[in-house]
């Protein structure tokens, strides 16, 4: 069980009061009807799957019920950050250093 | 290959059981293969078993990150089923039972495949009309699979409470007889071992850390721990970790990988007669020969390398347990552990050539693979072979996730696969 921070409540909760909506800045095509099929294939499926450092978004389903972003080590599961949805994303890398990975 | 008979078993009493030999060796890499096979699970062993048997492939090797059949291959919960809903799948999963059945014989090695039964709870109204709709379509594609009023549920595994008053009462149950278990451990050996005897060398503690390809984007080769492998062609079979080795080559899959656990009881006389399995409430269970009650739950919500899963993901699948067996509620639990299953969107696997020449792919398995451990590694040494699918995974392609053909088992089947 993981404990998960809401930027939006300020809280840290149980993982259980959350969702998590898998990698975080998967922007969808802005012009659909330009996109190519295989534009669209990146967009709705292909993910990075990262062994490491990760971004991805989280719901606080049962709280405030707001999108966030956090970044989490998908090795050791430890969160390094959470930020608001619409924040660019961090530098993972500078990220993973500070955390000595 | 030491041929494993009643004559040998007599034979060697004589010197007490002390000169039986290896199994398989473990070679040093040569510099090159005709074909290297990434990852000595089952999938990956059994690949390696066809090619050489079927394909009259003898240059192979299977590298190993860890040792053979430490992965998955021995964590799941070794459940045999077939009753897949859509014809694709029922094509793949069949196969593989059509397999399952002579293997030990196949082998010289006993898998301990055994046709106990799996039957699967349903517990509402939808359930059993989708429990139906599926029975159907199975026998029209071919499949077995029978429907059971709660009684004959009952009748067929007596532990089960069919009671009114439970939370999820059983409502009926789908029985697919020919379905049951096989021992994991036994199935990466028993490919390792007939592999090995073809001449396939097994390199294990060998982790791959990258993948060479020339100037035309053609596979030359893999980086190992031992040093560069050159290899024509390449298939990757490589479980939870297939998006790290597949980014190597620069290809981008659609595939999460999940921690998935597993649990065992202390172990106990037999009580317990066959698989059942229940979607709605998630839970799944059988008893090991050895006695031990063998316990599925479900995944994490989020991806992870870890091996382990959170403690209230097991909790769950045991208060299921719990009500459905109400005799096991003072069982203790001995161990419980994780594997990393790669998930696909469609909940179906890729079995695939790629866009980079001479690389191969044999992933997505998700949370159910062990069940298709010969017929994947049949089919996909059959794909590596002859540079084409055969014509049982022909629609398990990476480029289904383009046309749109997917093979939607995740709306038919949405958990323990």
């Amino acid at each position: 069980m993981l404990l998960v921070y809401c930027p939006y409540c300020k809280v840290e909760r149980a993982e259980t009061e959350f969702s998590c909506r898998g990698e975080a800045h998967i922007a969808r095509p802005s012009d659909p009807s330009q996109t190519s099929d295989e534009d669209w294939v990146h967009y709705l499926y292909m993910r990075s799957n990262t062994k490491g450092i990760y971004a991805e978004r989280w719901r606080h389903i049962h709280g405030c019920g707001r999108f966030f972003n956090a970044v989490r080590d998908t090795v050791s599961d430890n969160f390094l950050k959470f930020y608001k949805a619409g924040e660019p994303m961090p530098d993972l890398e500078a990220l993973a250093k500070e955390a000595g990975k | 290959m030491k041929r494993y008979s009643f004559l040998e078993l007599a034979k060697n009493a004589f010197s007490a059981h002390q000169n039986w030999g290896r199994q398989w060796r473990n070679p040093e890499p040569k510099s090159e293969y005709d074909v290297v096979i990434v990852g000595a699970g089952g999938h990956g062993l059994a690949t390696a078993y066809y090619l050489a048997k079927e394909h009259g492939v003898r240059n192979i090797a299977v590298v190993e990150k860890g040792w053979l059949g430490g992965g998955n291959t021995g964590r799941n919960t070794t459940i045999v089923r077939s009753n897949y809903l859509w014809e694709e799948s029922a094509g793949l999963y069949n196969h593989a039972i059509d397999l399952w059945q002579g293997l030990s014989q196949e082998l010289n090695y006993n898998v301990m495949y055994s046709a106990r039964g799996v039957m699967m709870l349903a517990h509402t109204v939808h359930d059993v009309q989708v429990s139906q709709r599926h029975i159907h379509a199975n026998r029209l594609a071919g499949v077995q699979n029978e429907w059971l009023s709660p009684e004959a549920a009952k009748e067929y595994c007596p532990p089960l409470n069919i009671s009114k008053n439970i939370r999820y009462p059983v409502m009926g149950a789908a029985l697919q007889r020919v379905g049951g278990t096989a021992r994991h451990d036994a199935v990466a050996w028993g490919y390792a071992r007939g592999a090995d005897a073809l001449g396939v060398d097994i390199l294990q503690n060998c982790a791959v850390t990258g993948i060479r390809r020339d100037q035309n984007g053609a596979v030359e080769g893999v980086e190992t721990a031992k040093g560069f492998i050159k290899a024509k062609k390449v298939g990757v079979v490589a479980a939870g970790h297939t998006s790290v080795v597949m980014e190597m080559a620069g290809v981008r899959l659609p595939l999460e990988s999940y921690p998935l656990q597993a649990l065992v009881s202390e172990p106990v006389k037999p009580a317990f007669p066959c698989v059942v399995m229940s979607n709605t409430i998630h839970a799944y269970i059988s008893q090991s020969d050895k006695g031990e009650l063998v316990i599925g739950a479900g995944t994490d919500q989020f991806i992870s390398y870890s091996q382990t899963g959170g403690i209230h993901i097991s909790n769950h699948t045991i208060d299921a347990i719990c009500e459905l067996f109400p005799h096991f509620r003072r069982m203790r639990m001995l161990r419980n552990w994780g594997g990393i299953v790669d998930v696909t969107p469609d909940r179906s696997p890729i079995l695939s050539k790629t866009p980079v020449p001479g690389l191969y792919v044999n992933c997505g398995w998700g949370t159910g693979g062990f069940k298709a451990t010969p017929g994947s590694g049949h089919v996909f040494a059959h794909t590596i072979a002859k540079d084409e699918p055969h014509p049982i995974n022909a629609a398990f392609t990476i480029d289904r996730f383009r046309t749109g053909r997917l093979i939607d088992e995740a709306a038919a089947a949405a958990v323990a696969h």
